[in-house]
């Protein structure tokens, strides 16, 4: 039986803002075990980043509000103090940022920012920890780690400024690794590394990670499940094989005709999908993808509830159109020779 | 970094060189400044007037002439036209004051200025954020000619709250308590100003610091709050900072205290500057202007060098 490590219910977080409430997470609801590998794909915007960052608190604010439940090994996060949320971070579950350049502090050294992660949590002296610290520099594959753990941010390359965050992150051995848009700020090359980096640490330190991210090409290889989210709800969910190859959502369908394929026949411009996602503080009634929709009728003025349509249990999805309509429209648009309008 | 700091001694030098020759050159040229003429007086006779030409070498092209002062400035025999003191006793004589006031000021306004940024950002745009808000901005409208006096005319001796000495320097040597007393209320007055200016300045690089990214991975590594904001939030927010003491001190040093020191009668530097370039006494605003400029110059290498101990990004390699 694996071990559930997180397990969140009915999240909701609202931003208030001068313009009106932000309701930036809606209703999203998931679970993770111990040794898998949960994806979260979407658009900028879509509340994927912060779903994550309030699985660590970071969101808190006064004015920010949640409803739902976070729960990590049954304790609510959302309930937590200051105190024990410091307690839970960095330690308990850690988090890798976006931009590697941006995300280490410029006046400090690699070792110096890895060591104090390691000492805020853990007794150990000064020795110790750069010690230790030495260890997960090698570990994330990082040359001559004795002597570059003493280099500055500014002093690595940007795909070993993100293995030194990696680092940081599994500073504690920590049972949930966040990732969010790891690799978005690194070449294509790197990021084949880094997302091999991860899912190689995940074994070795034993954690789960939840990975975020808009491409669905990059955790295709990694992720046991696919979380795809649109304007701050879930549209489907499901284990990666079926999501890639029966998938119902006509956004999942957008986001996977919109990847680059080289065994497709030649287009002239890449698919993608028309319009911006809504505005998160009137978003649009029933549906959230329908203005977006090439697919949209008038029962999608209701909104769909997230539940399982397909044969495969445990593939939920959020949409009116029944399963042999779905697979029958979403043929071209996967090919990607259909603009989908 | 030896490199670093040859590089920046010569760059001195020249800008000592150079600010000296134009201020030379300003006080030369400008109308009613011939010294001559102002050493003889007015029932002075023509010939009264070419004799102290001779004797002053005013006859000779100006950059001899120059070159004479600048001699005898760094060898200390220079004396002012009109009282005929030598200059750089002078200035010796001012610098314990001119010292005691910016030091201790510049202590007061540097630890109050980081206060009321780092207590205005915490409460950004909330009740005490507004009030701070409102007297930095009070502060740094007052005038110091017109605080000082008005703090004189409140809280020194005779007057209605009575608790400070009036004005005047007592040597630190001579009676530390005094010294300290009689400086409270000029540290202060010089004080307010640069508080009011530094905690705004403060204020807006914390709160674009603590939106960077590295604030966000310093919380999510589990840090307490507390070394959140000093560690990472402080020590980037007060690097601006730093340029900035560096630049004020220097200046109050050189002399820009003047108005303290007058309102206070202190008889610092400041106000020694302040008599001579009154009388367009050309020796004095010279040799206070090398003092001045040698302190800015001065601080400016050590601003960029505290720069480079804060920021690893600019040391140079």
């Amino acid at each position: 039986m694996p071990e559930r490590l997180i397990e969140v219910k009915d999240l909701e977080v609202k931003f208030h803002t001068e313009d009106g409430v932000v309701n930036a997470v809606d209703g999203v609801s998931f679970e993770l075990q111990r040794g898998q590998v949960l994806g979260i794909v979407g658009e900028s915007g879509s509340g994927k980043s912060v779903t994550a960052m309030t699985l660590l608190g970071l969101t808190r604010d006064r004015n920010t509000s949640f409803g739902g439940e976070v729960l990590y090994k049954g304790r609510d996060v959302l309930e937590m103090d200051e105190d024990e949320l410091q307690g839970v971070r960095g330690n308990e579950m850690s988090m890798i940022f976006q931009d590697p350049m941006t995300s280490l502090n410029p006046v400090y050294s690699i070792g110096m920012q890895i060591c104090e992660a390691i000492r805020v949590h853990e007794r150990a002296d000064k020795n110790q920890a750069r010690r230790r610290a030495i260890d997960l520099l090698k570990q994330v594959g990082i040359p001559n780690a004795e002597s570059r753990i003493d280099n500055y941010p500014h002093e690595f390359s940007g795909g070993m400024r993100q293995r030194a965050m990696i680092a940081m992150a599994l500073a504690c051995n920590p049972d949930v690794l966040i990732a969010d848009e790891p690799t978005t700020a690194l070449d294509v090359t790197i990021q084949a590394q880094i997302i091999e980096l991860i899912d190689r640490l995940k074994d070795e330190f034993n954690s789960a990670v939840i990975l975020i991210t808009h491409d669905l090409g990059v955790v295709a290889d990694v992720a046991d499940e696919i979380i795809v989210m649109y304007a701050g709800r879930v549209v489907e969910r499901a284990s990666t094989r079926p999501l890639f190859y029966d998938p119902q959502h006509p956004y999942t369908w957008g986001l996977l005709g919109s990847i680059p394929r080289l065994d497709r026949p030649k287009q002239d411009r890449l698919h993608s999908i028309k319009g911006t996602p809504p505005s998160l503080i009137r978003a649009p009634k029933g549906c959230k993808f329908r203005p977006r929709c090439p697919h949209a009728f008038d029962k999608c003025m209701e909104e769909p509830r997230l539940e399982n349509r397909v044969e495969e249990p445990g593939h939920l999805d959020r949409c009116w159109l029944s399963v042999e309509e779905k697979r029958e429209l979403r043929v071209p648009t996967l090919a990607g020779t259909e603009e989908a309008a | 970094m030896v490199a670093f700091v040859i590089r920046r001694l010569i760059g001195a030098f020249l800008v000592l060189v150079a600010v000296s020759f134009i201020t030379y050159l300003i006080f030369v040229k400008i109308p009613g400044g011939d010294p001559a003429q102002r050493i003889a007086g007015k029932l002075a006779t023509d010939q009264n007037i070419a004799d102290i030409r001779q004797k002053l070498h005013l006859s000779d092209p100006f950059y001899q002439q120059y070159w004479g002062m600048m001699q005898s400035l760094f060898t200390g025999s220079l004396k002012s036209y009109s009282s005929q003191l030598n200059v750089v006793n002078e200035i010796k004589k001012g610098i314990p004051a001119t010292f005691s006031l910016c030091i201790g000021a510049g202590i007061i306004w540097l630890g109050f200025g980081i206060l009321v940024g780092l207590i205005s950002a915490i409460y950004a745009g909330r009740f005490s954020d507004r009030v701070i808000t409102v007297l930095a901005l009070i502060g740094i409208s007052m005038p110091v000619f017109w605080l000082g006096l008005i703090a004189r005319y409140l809280f020194a001796e005779g007057h209605p709250f009575s608790i400070f000495p009036d004005g005047e320097y007592v040597p630190l040597t001579s009676n530390p308590w005094q010294w300290f007393v009689h400086l409270l209320m000029p540290w202060w007055v010089l004080a307010v100003l640069f508080i009011g200016f530094y905690g705004r300045v403060l204020r807006g690089n914390i709160l674009d610091t603590i939106n960077e990214d590295y604030v966000r991975t310093a919380k999510a590594k589990g840090l307490p709050q507390r070394r959140v904001l000093v560690k990472h939030v402080l020590r980037n927010s007060l690097i601006p900072i730093v340029t900035l003491f560096g630049l004020d001190f220097a200046a109050v040093l050189g002399g820009s205290a003047i108005l303290t020191e007058t309102v206070f009668q202190l008889k610092g530097v400041g106000q020694y500057a302040a008599d001579s370039v009154q009388s367009l006494d050309l020796p004095p605003i010279m040799g206070v202007t090398i003092y001045a400029t040698f302190f800015i110059v001065l601080f400016s290498v050590v601003v960029d060098l505290l720069y480079a101990w804060l920021d690893p990004r600019i040391r140079p390699t």
